[in-house]
């Protein structure tokens, strides 16, 4: 899916062809039919987070991959949107408005694109750190502001609404996680399809001009400013669009979605997902929504293993998991996908049992340090030892580096693997 | 100094601090004309492009182009009028498609401005003219490739075809065959010859071959001013311009 989703950026002209609609077509039917495969309240919550991130990440990406403007508080864009959507919500039940709830995020795509274009008005002449750092200082400024403007944002507990409000929109209420669900999907289908086509007009192909060189884009003709101006309001009101959703979803905002620590996150998401694919953001929510949920639950060390995920792909996957997947792409157009078969087997399945086997040294040693007295019991992959005995982590450490020994071995396999599998059939290389 | 001048320089003038680079140089180029600026390295030619492409603000003096003043205006402001330059350095989008390249440079020209309510790739205009540059500049088979992985020459023929494709009739070209080889400094100077038909061209040029080849009219600049400007016989066989460029010229060969 993703792949057809590359390949139709290079499309060569003309309107919408089979093969550039399929992977839209696809991801609707998946997000359609997919709450009757998880079907528990708590999958279906997951999924709502997940499809508000990935609106909100599809969104900084227009600034970060698009627009090479690196911004350090885009929190605030979503989480202005939002708090208006409270407010919007609130209003619209203190007087009966016949306002249906689906219409409720238009308002805080317009509120974010408002504040986006007062913001953008001056953070947008130069990118690069001057952006970066008045994006930083905006950013604190609207959270320093949360618990000052006390009307707007309700100070320390925030604000907070009921979506159920007024008329039920053709028959649904809004009081089921899975009708709220489906709204979001519905938004999120069309922003992402809005934000892709948004990437194919002249101003948006003028963002990657201006991102790559802004001189040269002065020199045909654009503002490098208008340019990223332009871009900056798209963004803030996708942030907006995202923002209105978590309200109807959460029903509440306060200062922690205007914060630092969101605006970091996204940034993290977007950048471990992959910067350089329309696509990556998408991955990227997805896969740190699915660790930030579903981690967090097993260990209470989950965010030491995000970092670590995410110095790795910095370091060594700068085009983030999306990067990961498309530098396949040649290999499989080659069609040699398959003699990466069995080399990545015998690589990455010890590596596998390496990273897992760390992390149950780094638990074990959590526990031996900060567990209860008297409670040296532990539980780690269905095993049940005590924590102070010998012999637990002599099996670990062994497993561990026994592991370690074998991905190492077989590295040069794969490397070998990896240069058969790029070359044409016959080059001799 | 006819009123349909092209170009026309005014007395101008840059300082760097207290160092003045430019003094005082005085130009005028007609419509149509083929023109070359030489002179010996830190003569400040580059910096004399750089004010008549309003990236740096001139000290004093004036630029007109086709009789305007292009005091204050920014480098899109100017190239809306008409006037186009290439760089000294490589200056492409190296990330993006060689035909992605030179779609961009033609929006602007083809009315696109900011719009964002038209999908390039559905405008037939726009690719068929973005086609036929790159097939004059000889890059249709790199079409799909990033800019940034094709060949020193090909950048500078792709970087020519950026600067002329938005259809500026003035065109300035900062040291077009800049360390290039001799098969392809010829391709260049073809390409030149053949994209500047009935256009006005100011290049730099370090290659004398090129300079008297391809220029109507040259002018040597030296330490900031312009010492002399004529037909490439009257230049040669100027004695200033011997003693302080060709003379130099010689004096760094041994």
């Amino acid at each position: 899916m993703t792949q057809a989703l590359h390949k139709s950026t290079h499309a060569p002209q003309g309107g919408i062809t089979l093969a550039s609609a399929m992977p839209w077509i696809i991801s609707t039917v998946v997000l359609l039919v997919i709450p009757f495969v998880f079907t528990s309240n708590s999958a279906i919550t997951i999924m709502n987070q997940m499809a508000i991130t990935i609106i909100f990440a599809l969104a900084y990406n227009m600034l970060l991959g698009q627009g090479g403007m690196l911004s350090f508080g885009h929190a605030v864009y979503m989480g202005v949107g939002g708090f208006m959507c409270v407010h919007v919500m609130n209003y619209v039940e203190d007087y009966s408005l016949p306002l249906p709830l689906p219409l409720l995020p238009v308002f805080g795509g317009l509120f974010g694109l408002g504040l986006a274009t007062i913001v953008g008005s001056f953070s947008t002449r130069k990118a690069g750190t001057v952006f970066a750092m008045i994006s930083l200082g905006v950013g604190e400024l609207i959270a320093a502001c949360s618990v000052i403007i006390v009307v707007f944002f309700g100070g320390e507990e925030g604000v907070s609404g009921d979506r159920t409000y007024g008329l039920p929109f053709f028959g649904v209420e809004f009081l089921h996680q899975i009708e709220v669900y489906y709204l979001i999907v519905f938004w999120l289908i069309l922003s992402a399809l809005l934000m892709y086509l948004f990437s194919r007009t002249p101003v948006g192909r003028m963002a990657n001009a201006v991102r790559d060189n802004p001189e040269r884009a002065e020199f045909l003709g654009y503002s490098a400013r208008w340019v990223r101006f332009f871009s900056f309001c798209a963004s803030g009101f996708f942030c907006g669009v995202a923002g209105g959703l978590f309200a109807i979803n959460y029903e509440i905002l306060t200062e922690e979605n205007l914060n630092l620590v969101q605006s970091g996150s996204i940034l993290l998401i977007t950048f471990l997902g992959g910067v350089g694919f329309f696509f990556g953001p998408i991955i990227g929510a997805i896969v740190f929504t699915l660790l930030s949920t579903v981690l967090s639950l097993q260990t209470e060390l989950w965010q030491l293993y995000v970092g670590a995920l995410f110095l790795a792909t910095v370091m060594y996957f700068p085009g983030g998991l999306a990067g990961v997947i498309m530098m396949h792409w040649p290999a499989f157009r080659l069609g040699n996908a398959r003699m990466l078969v069995l080399p990545y087997i015998k690589t990455f399945i010890p590596c596998l049992i390496g990273i897992l086997g760390t992390a149950a040294l780094i638990e074990m040693i959590f526990h031996l340090r900060h567990g209860a007295v008297g409670d040296e019991e532990m539980t780690l992959f269905w095993t049940t030892f005590n924590v102070h005995a010998v012999l637990p982590w002599l099996i670990a450490i062994a497993i561990t580096g026994a592991a370690f020994w074998l991905t190492r071995r077989n590295i040069p396999e794969v490397v070998d693997a990896w240069h058969r599998a790029n070359s044409l059939p016959g080059a001799a290389t | 100094m006819s009123a349909a001048a092209a170009l026309q320089l005014e007395g101008l003038r840059k300082s760097f601090g207290k160092t003045e680079i430019i003094r005082g140089v005085d130009l005028s180029i007609a419509k149509g004309e083929r023109h070359a600026v030489i002179g010996p390295n830190g003569a400040g030619k580059s910096t004399l492009f750089n004010l008549i492409t309003g990236r740096f603000p001139p000290t004093g003096g004036k630029v007109r182009l086709h009789g305007q003043d292009l005091a204050g205006l920014a480098p899109f402001q100017i190239n809306r009028m008409g006037l186009s330059r290439s760089f000294q350095i490589t200056n492409i989008f190296p990330k993006m498609s060689v035909f992605e390249n030179v779609r961009c440079s033609l929006l602007w020209a083809k009315g696109y401005r900011y719009s964002f309510w038209n999908m390039v790739s559905k405008s037939r205009d726009l690719t068929q003219a973005a086609d036929a540059i790159l097939e004059q500049i000889n890059l249709t088979e790199r079409r799909e490739l990033p800019a940034g992985v094709l060949s020193y020459a090909e950048q500078r023929a792709l970087e020519i075809g950026i600067t002329m494709a938005g259809g500026a009739d003035v065109i300035m070209l900062d040291e077009p065959t800049a360390g290039m080889s001799h098969s392809e400094t010829d391709y260049i100077v073809d390409l030149i010859r053949q994209v500047t038909e009935n256009k006005t061209l100011i290049m730099v040029e370090h290659d004398m071959g090129v300079v008297f080849g391809l220029a109507d009219r040259i002018s040597v600049l030296v330490y900031g001013e312009i010492v002399a400007t004529g037909r490439p016989e009257e230049v040669r066989a100027n004695p200033k311009v011997q003693e302080a460029y060709l003379g130099a010229a010689l004096e760094a060969e041994h």
